[in-house]
């Protein structure tokens, strides 16, 4: 039996109510209700990355969330990310060094590196790769996705 | 504004739309009014269905269709069989299943959830049958046969026409490979070297799973597909829905990676016969678990004979390659043949007896894996030519060095290699690591302590030899920190490969250049993360002198862009690249014409730079002169261009591959003695790629390549228990994070032009893959003089290899 719920969030600064089934994920309703396809489902079991989007600030494997945990809270998703001004930092670094190819991991790698440099705006090479490392990038741009980091690291104040 | 200039790394046509999450991929779309397709595996890997009942499932609110063999069987629109070489596959299974995940059944239903419900409620009796799980067993005498017959199709790939499968037994292939006298070749070496290899079945693991929407319209076909070959998927799905090509339509968006794992038909089969009965579109999209039932790569055991002279002139080889193909031949004729061809390497060798077969197992389907058949023939190979090495007390550099071929030595096919970059290749590695003997190294480290195995390679530096090698290289591997405790040893290894890319071949190109100057690309090659949008704009930008930023390239259609064979062999830039060059030509030979008539002046007289038609008198836009000859600011010009390789080249010889590939690896790694763990601290990769076109692309594909080569060498390995797969999942099938990363991966591109290619460029995306397992295996052996001849390197390998030594 589907128990329905309505739940309300923040999804982009947006505040969104939708009503969801309380087994849907929040990957499932940011891609499926809201339309925002960045987040991709890769293994479905949380160890690939490619659905991670931040709740409250951390990075979570939407594909393993429940939508209705997600309630009242503020989600943000590689949409959300830079706005009419351009393109966030870590958007361009990535550009400029090379750090995608077929771009199916991007929006997982540049939230949870976002979230990286929120909590630590300056680290090291080894933080970097031991915080990235639940994130799989199949086409192998892991050296130029840890330097497109640093260097935003860099150009911080 | 950036212009399309060669040689510079523009910024990737396809990335603004990725970092920000705007790309669109196949799962990401909705066709209004499409239903969701699921489809039923069987459970065991060999049976013979008794019965199939639909009839409980039939009744699930929201079922449109219900797919089983009722269905291909008695429809007179379907042909039940296909397959790109034979004709063995079907869209379910008629009369048995061969291997765990073989589609039984397949449910349309107006939501996931029904089609889910629908699928638990067919009844399926099976009857099994004895299982082949392995090539020894599937070639055993009176082993059960997985195929008693297999159909071959009227017409097929060019290369493949003369190949057959072997009737009344589990062969699907046996590619053969004569030279010289293989008998005197053995009695005229000094040493003989034999040994035995395997590798196991490991899987693509692109992030994106295989998807297909399927839509009938007035009698025409559309799928979207995330196929690499939309022109064959679109034959084949004409050949199996008994229409003309013209009625088929494949749409191709952006692919979340390839790998040669979305060749040929995959789930469109069965999403097109779906949506047929369902009379809606349907969208099927596999689950993780359900990729690792549609394609894998060959494991593989080989054994190899070699001999040598005591100089270490390799004199003759014999070897057997028996690839296991799973249930379906798929692509695994030609993987067979690629193996056999690249059995001796890329190294002379005059006798020659080469053995290479494709078994059918009773496991899921084998087929194309970046750098297929090559991978699995140059482990043994490469692994082989350092045993030599060892055992010869030669250097394992020059001993590839000395047999390595040249600029304009005989293929083992007969004819002649041009554009040959292997020594470059091999010098670029070498430096790149720091490369000297072990002696040597222990020499300048002064060490006392013994490091490595009893039987270890003894040669000079090459650096003695080649005066030219930089030195900071070697000075950093002399500062390299040493190991942190007596129980670490480190070591270093290389390998090196050829390929062939896939010919005869086919690629179209048209490009229009519209009334404002700007310019459209349309091909068929699919952008998949290789970077060929960009490559593609940035050849035919060069060539017109527009920008990038006035340059599009078009998604795939196959009703727009004109055909290309396919997306994978790394053929793109090489093929595509030169038939977008012509037709950039072909516009500047329209334009030329046009000036010419409008300002009444010899075509002689026209010429062009940057971007604009160059008059004696004046020079003009391309808008402009376009809207003097149309008299309206309208109007287009179409520019056309062709490439289409042979069997013969244009000197009259025999041409298995229009190009061939060159690469080296070299890896330095350390060594738990006490744990067998395997730390890789660095790993060099150099191919000769031609011209790099675009460098950052280029060793993003290179440093790419060799990161799946790790995980191959490491840890990745398709495990059964029975017929059944243990780990079809990411947790229990691990790919490489950036916490396996070795702290410096550093690719190389080693620019031999070749005359055929846009600019000099040859293909680069698979031939860094290849040496990555036998370079990591030899500096494990330089490390801890431990042989490991079955992939993946484990550390418990490694263990019980050292235990052995320690006791042997």
């Amino acid at each position: 039996m589907a128990t329905k719920k309505t739940i309300s969030f923040r999804v982009n600064g947006v505040e969104q109510s939708v009503e969801v089934e309380a087994r849907a994920t929040l990957l499932e309703v940011v891609r499926e209700r809201l339309g925002l396809t960045g987040a991709k489902l890769g293994c479905d079991i949380q160890v690939c990355g490619a659905c991670t989007l931040l709740l409250d600030g951390k990075p979570v494997s939407a594909c393993s969330v429940l939508a209705v945990d997600a309630d009242g809270r503020d989600v943000l998703t590689i949409e959300g990310l830079g706005g009419r001004e351009g393109l966030h930092p870590l958007q361009e670094a990535f550009m400029r060094f090379g750090a995608l190819q077929c771009g199916y991991c991007t929006s997982g790698f540049i939230l949870t590196a976002k979230a990286l440099l929120d909590e630590c705006p300056r680290p090291s090479e080894q933080q970097i790769r031991d915080y990235l490392a639940g994130n799989f990038c199949r086409c192998g741009c892991y050296q130029e996705i840890v330097q497109a980091i640093q260097s935003v690291a860099r150009n911080s104040t | 504004m950036e212009l399309a200039e060669i040689g510079k790394s523009v910024r990737r046509l396809d990335y603004e739309s990725k970092v920000s999450g705007r790309a669109q991929y196949l799962a990401d779309m909705i066709v209004p009014g499409m239903c969701h397709g699921k489809i039923l595996r069987s459970p065991v890997p060999h049976a013979r269905i008794r019965s199939i009942d639909t009839s409980k499932a039939a009744k699930i609110p929201g079922v449109a269709a219900i797919i089983t063999r009722d269905d291909i069987l008695h429809d007179e629109g379907i042909e039940p069989y296909y397959g790109p070489v034979f004709k063995d596959q079907t869209i379910v299974a008629v009369e048995k299943v061969r291997h765990v995940g073989d589609p039984v059944a397949a449910v349309a239903a107006s939501s996931v959830d029904a089609a889910e419900e629908a699928l638990a409620l067919i009844d399926v009796e099976y009857e099994e049958l004895p299982a082949v799980l392995d090539v020894e067993a599937a070639l055993k005498p009176g082993a059960p046969l997985l195929h008693e017959h297999v159909r071959i199709p009227e017409s097929g790939f060019a290369d493949l026409v003369e190949i057959r499968p072997v009737e009344g037994t589990n062969v699907c292939t046996h590619f053969k490979l004569d030279r010289g006298d293989i008998e005197k070749g053995f009695g005229e070496s000094d040493r003989i070297f034999e040994d035995s290899f395997t590798l196991p079945a490991t899987q693509h693991s692109f992030l994106e799973t295989h998807a297909c929407i399927a839509s009938m319209e007035s009698g025409r076909i559309t799928v979207w597909s995330t196929t690499q070959n939309p022109f064959v998927v679109r034959t084949q799905l004409a050949n199996i829905f008994k229409v003309p090509v013209s009625k088929v339509r494949v749409i191709v968006p952006y692919l979340g990676g390839g790998y040669g794992g979305k060749v040929y038909p995959k789930v469109e089969p069965i999403t097109v016969a779906l949506a047929l009965k369902a009379g809606r579109p349907v969208r099927v999209v596999l689950s993780r678990e359900e990729v690792f039932y549609t394609i894998t790569k060959h494991g593989a055991v080989i054994h190899m004979k070699t001999g040598v002279k005591n100089d270490g002139t390799l004199v003759a080889r014999k070897c057997e390659i028996y690839l296991d193909t799973g249930a379906y031949a798929e692509i695994g004729p030609r993987v067979a043949k690629k193996s056999g061809y690249t059995a001796a390497g890329p190294y002379r060798i005059p006798h020659l007896k080469i053995d290479s077969y494709s078994i059918y197992t009773n496991k899921p389907p084998a087929g194309a894996f970046r750098g297929f058949g090559v991978s699995q023939s140059a482990w043994a190979v490469e692994s082989q030519m350092d045993i030599i090495a060892a055992g010869l007390h030669i250097d394992p550099l020059e001993l590839r060095l000395k047999n390595g071929y040249e600029e304009g030595d005989a293929f083992v096919t007969g004819e002649t290699l041009r554009s040959v970059g292997l020594r470059q290749c091999l010098d670029e590695v070498a430096r790149s690591i720091g490369w000297s003997s072990k002696d040597a190294r222990n020499a300048e480290q002064g060490a006392t302590g013994r490091q490595g195995g009893a039987d270890e390679p003894r040669a000079r530096d090459i650096g003695d030899r080649k005066s030219d090698v930089p030195t900071p290289h070697r000075e950093a591997a002399i500062e390299a920190p040493k190991p942190k405790s007596e129980n670490r040893r480190t070591g270093k290894g290389f390998a090196c490969m050829i390929k062939a890319t896939i010919t005869p071949s086919v690629s179209c190109a048209v490009v229009k250049l519209n009334e404002d100057g700007s310019l459209s690309i349309y091909t068929g090659t699919v952008e998949m993360g290789q970077g060929s949008e960009t490559v593609l704009a940035q050849i035919a930008g060069n060539e017109l002198g527009i920008p990038m930023d006035r340059i599009q390239v078009l998604g795939i259609d196959t009703d727009v862009v004109p055909y290309d064979l396919t997306t994978s062999s790394s053929r793109s830039t090489f093929h595509m690249g030169k038939a977008v060059q012509l037709a950039a030509r072909d516009i500047l030979r329209q334009l030329k014409r046009i000036a010419a008539e409008e300002y009444r002046v010899p075509e002689d007289q026209v010429d062009f730079a940057g971007g604009k038609v160059r008059l004696p008198e004046t020079a003009l836009d391309y808008a402009d002169l376009m809207f003097k000859h149309f008299g309206m600011r309208g109007g287009t010009l179409v520019g056309d261009g062709q490439v289409k390789t042979s069997v013969k080249d244009e000197y009259g010889e025999k041409s298995t591959s229009a190009f061939w590939f060159l690469a080296a690896g070299a890896a330095e790694v350390e060594v738990d003695t006490e744990t067998g763990k395997l730390r890789l601290l660095k790993y060099a990769t150099a191919v000769d790629v031609g011209k790099a076109l675009n460098p950052l692309a280029c060793r993003q594909q290179l440093a790419g390549a060799a990161i799946t080569g790790i995980g191959q060498a490491l840890f990745e390995e398709i495990a059964y228990d029975g017929g059944q797969l243990v780990n079809p999942n990411l947790i229990d099938y691990v790919l490489p994070s950036l916490g396996d990363m070795p702290p410096t991966i550093d690719p190389i591109c080693v620019e031999v032009p070749h005359a055929n290619g846009p600019f000099g460029a040859k293909g680069i995306g698979e031939s860094a893959l290849i040496p990555v397992a036998p370079a990591i295996a030899n500096a494990v052996y330089d490390a801890v003089g431990v042989r490991i001849k079955d992939l993946p390197i484990k550390p418990e390998k490694i263990y019980l290899a050292l235990e052995r030594a320690q006791k042997g």
